[in-house]
């Protein structure tokens, strides 16, 4: 930390944005003012594969107040752009160009565009628009494709999967399915883009600004330089913002069409054909151990769908290959292709189904063995990463188990199932493990000092709920020694040093990083000037021993005569690190299931985190929260339906994609356990946006278990699944 | 009221009525905005997040430093619509205890899920 102590690191600083955003004077995506802002509106596909025949787009285009009408003829001149899993690693959640062909791959694929002068016009044009189609049945269920294995992915295994078995004294071999979730930010993906020449500024709901930008310099044939991004304030992402999607690219050629500022707006059903999606998972577990409880064999197989064109892999057998110790182990992941829009990552890929299935089935087996499940845990842990053999950079895992079990009140000897009952509903309680793996990115920041005593520092990441202007804020204070209402933070603009996305729980443990070193190199470099100038009253002092903060600051930049002084400081983590890099956890729920109806309801959760060092601990705390409650809304609640025969959405709509509402939470605590991660960067901290979510489905359905007798292998955990599992409902 | 008048306080996230981010009061009582027109309002008062009254540079609402204090928000998409609510939600007396302030502010989608906050936030501005 800095040679000066101070009390910003670690300090739970109110979020230095709440002013704005609880006057609703916060500016969204959807909230810039432009002079001539024309709208477009999309119109989506009502088949789910097949070709367009015809397009009657006369009476749309007469239509009052519309400018264009754009239709998949290729006409927009849209260049190709690289999808984020091809081997280019391009910016785009999906390769496919927009509006290029009359073929069709997914329902709800963008066939047609309006513009027009006024959102009511577009959207009455586009309602105007009449399409035929030739169909074709497409292929939508999991259970229909044939499992492939994905390009440039081979099979994890350690040992003999086999002979592990073979030595086991008990096995557990189960099933899980998970259906696809829709990340359904309340911002719907907005895009307002303004030409002037060849110079284009977009103002994008994104969590990517650079991404954007380099998608659309492709797309539109310009340098990157002319093309500027901007995302002050983002209204949620949870993955489906990660990557570029078509209409962004879309809003961009609609204003070069109109020659005028465009805005598009997603509408909330559009939201669910258009920005991707968790996809579906089916997943099988094999489980060997001793009596003891050690593991001797696991076998983890999960086949995820992705589209015709992209290598989606929902890597539900990563978190299983770091978990546990385990001689024995294999991971076999497999793809299946669906007639859909490719799948994008959601908050916590893979680990949030894969963690559903490992944690059931470690339940499972601790069931079995008649044995408590936090000390079936212990038995397995792994003192080092089993996949590398390299030390963990952090690790506090028990002491997680440990702190949230006393918290919780966790009763080792109360674990048969179906003993609890409370009049009407039957009470359980259960536990699982979580973990997030760290994946470096290099990052680069901007600091400034200036002469009326403030400092600016900037980078292209984003607040997209994580608090970064906060956080980032007080990592700068720290090492400027001043205090964070005299740094103003900027974010979310491409004319910023570059970050990487605001994906992965990246930001504050590598951004962080960088803005630590362009804050050094900026105060560095103005105090290294003054105590080499006899003229400066800090000639020949020691750098460390002086003052850190505003008065020096402002002295030495008003007697050398600059209105402030600027710097760039790079974080370049270590790719090969000698550590593993994971965040580790464990969460505690009880349930009340309703005995006749098998209504489930979480009365609380206790969570443990070990997140390395933690900068703010009030909104890290709300990040978990969040992340708890994702988990909660994925164990009980949400499911994508897909018509199997039709293959659309079938209530693409808050009102039939069930997300959790103040009453469907109880009680949810979180912890913090363990202490700076000292391999990560000098900065200690990992990140805390997704690991909330990790383990909590499991840990709910562990519970369900224990209340019931009934182990619910698919989720969500509705009633009627409960039910069918018949304890109760009598 | 957003593309007219430029009150972009309520926000647009479904244009369905289920999820509360357009919140607004007409004449104290909540509505989501996205379902009616101005035109249906003649002559009542509708406030929206702007006229509460609260300043970012200064003084906030009570309910709007009460969301400040307790981090009920994070990303801030839906606060305005949560904060009308909160507001309407104590002048109903619906504040009696979480649970309550649960249920009554159930109409208020937060996919950031800071619910546990928000009520946090509400009991502290209901002075309890």
């Amino acid at each position: 930390m800095s040679p000066q102590t101070t009390p910003w690191i670690g300090a739970a600083a109110a979020r230095v944005d709440g002013p704005v955003k609880v006057t609703g004077t916060a500016i969204y995506t959807g909230d810039v003012a432009l002079p001539e802002l024309a709208h477009a509106v999309l119109v989506q596909s009502t088949i789910a594969k097949g070709r367009i025949t015809d397009m009657d787009i006369a009476a749309a285009e007469t239509a009052p107040g519309v400018l264009a009408v754009c239709t998949s003829d290729g006409s927009l001149g849209i260049g190709r752009v690289a999808s984020y899993y091809s081997a280019d690693n391009g910016p785009m959640g999906d390769g496919r160009t927009p509006l290029s062909d009359a073929v069709i791959h997914h329902h709800g694929q963008h066939i047609a565009m309006v513009v027009a002068q006024t959102l009511e016009e577009a959207v009455a044009g586009a309602e105007r628009i009449r399409t035929r189609y030739r169909h074709q049945s497409p292929l939508v269920r999991i259970e229909d494709a044939i499992p492939q294995t994905p390009p440039g992915r081979e099979d994890i295994v350690r040992g003999d999967l086999t002979t592990g078995l073979a030595v086991a004294d008990v096995t557990v071999e189960a099933y899980y399915e998970t259906p696809p979730q829709h990340m359904n930010p309340m911002e719907p993906c907005t895009t307002t883009a303004h030409w002037v020449g060849d110079r284009l500024t977009v103002y994008d709901s994104t969590q990517y600004v650079s991404g954007v930008r380099d998608a659309l310099a492709s797309a539109f044939g310009v340098p990157p330089a002319n093309v500027r991004v901007l995302s002050g304030f983002v209204g949620g992402g949870f993955g489906s913002k990660g990557t570029v999607w078509p209409h962004v690219l879309l809003a961009a050629a609609a204003a070069r069409l109109v020659d005028r500022p465009v805005r598009l707006a997603l509408t909330r059903p559009q939201m669910f054909t258009s920005c991707g999606t968790r996809p579906a998972t089916r997943q099988r577990i094999v489980l060997g151990a001793h009596r003891d409880g050690r593991l001797t064999a696991i076998g983890h197989d999960g086949t995820s769908a992705t589209s015709p064109g992209e290598n989606v892999v929902e890597s539900t057998g990563g978190l299983t290959s770091i978990l546990y110790a385990c001689p024995n182990v294999t991971i076999r992941q497999r793809i299946v292709r669906l007639d859909m829009q490719a799948p994008t990552f959601q908050r916590a890929p893979g680990r949030a189904p894969g963690s559903f299935a490992l944690e059931s089935a470690l339940d499972e087996l601790a069931h079995e063995l008649r044995m408590d499940p936090v000390e079936l845990r212990l038995r397995n842990h792994a003192d080092a990463d089993p996949s590398s053999g390299r030390p963990w950079s952090g690790k506090h895992l028990r002491e997680c188990y440990r702190v949230g079990a006393e918290r919780f009140g966790w009763d080792p000897a109360d674990r048969t199932p179906g003993t609890r009952r409370e009049g009407d509903v039957l009470i359980g309680t259960g536990m699982a493990s979580a973990t997030h793996e760290m994946d470096p990115g290099p990052a680069a920041a901007y600091a400034e000092l200036r002469v009326d005593g403030t400092a600016v520092i900037g980078v292209a990441s984003h607040d997209i709920g994580t608090g970064t202007y906060t956080v980032l804020g007080q990592i700068a204070a720290d090492v400027l020694g001043l205090p964070p209402e005299r740094i103003i933070v900027r974010l979310g603009d491409t004319d910023l040093p570059e970050a990487p996305p605001s994906i992965g729980s990246q930001t504050v443990a590598y951004v962080g990083p960088a803005i630590r070193r362009a804050c050094e190199a900026v105060r560095d470099d103005l105090l290294a000037a003054a105590v080499a100038d006899p003229e400066s009253p800090l000639y020949r002092r020691e750098i460390g021993a002086i003052e850190f903060g505003p008065r020096t600051y402002v002295a030495e930049l008003a007697r050398i005569g600059e209105p402030s002084v600027s710097a760039v400081g790079h974080h370049h983590p270590d790719a090969n690190s000698r550590y593993a890099v994971h965040s580790f956890g464990a969460h505690f729920a009880e349930v009340a299931v309703d005995a006749l109806t098998g209504t489930v309801r979480v009365r609380r959760m206790v969570g443990a985190f070990d997140v390395g060092r933690v900068i703010n601990p009030r909104t890290a705390r709300s990040q978990l929260l969040g992340g708890m409650t994702f988990g909660l809304a994925q164990a009980l609640m949400e499911a994508t339906v897909i018509d199997p025969r039709r293959g659309h959405v079938v209530e693409p709509h808050l009102a039939g994609y069930h997300l959790p509402v103040n009453a469907d939470i109880g009680t949810l605590d979180v912890l913090f356990v363990g202490e700076p991660d000292p391999h990560i960067s000098d900065l200690g901290a990992r990140g805390a946006g997704e690991i909330g979510v990790v383990g909590a489905a499991a840990a709910i359905a562990n519970a369900v278990f224990h209340a019931t007798g009934v182990r619910v292998r698919t989720l969500p955990i509705t009633p009627d699944r409960v039910v069918a599992g018949s304890a109760v409902g009598g | 009221m957003r593309e007219t008048l430029g009150l972009t306080g309520p926000k647009k996230g479904c244009d369905l009525g289920q999820c509360g981010a357009c919140t607004v009061l007409v004449d104290g009582r909540r509505i989501t905005s996205c379902l009616t027109f101005a035109l249906m309002h003649g002559g009542r008062e509708v406030t929206t997040i702007e006229g509460l009254g609260g300043d970012p540079e200064g003084d906030l609402h009570p309910v709007q430093q009460a969301f400040v204090d307790h981090d009920a928000f994070q990303c801030g998409f839906c606060t305005p619509g949560q904060i009308m609510s909160a507001v309407a939600l104590l002048a109903e007396g619906h504040a009696g205890d979480d649970d309550e302030i649960r249920e009554w502010m159930s109409g208020n989608l937060c996919r950031c899920a800071a619910y546990p906050n928000i009520v946090a936030a509400i009991t502290a501005a209901a002075g309890r």
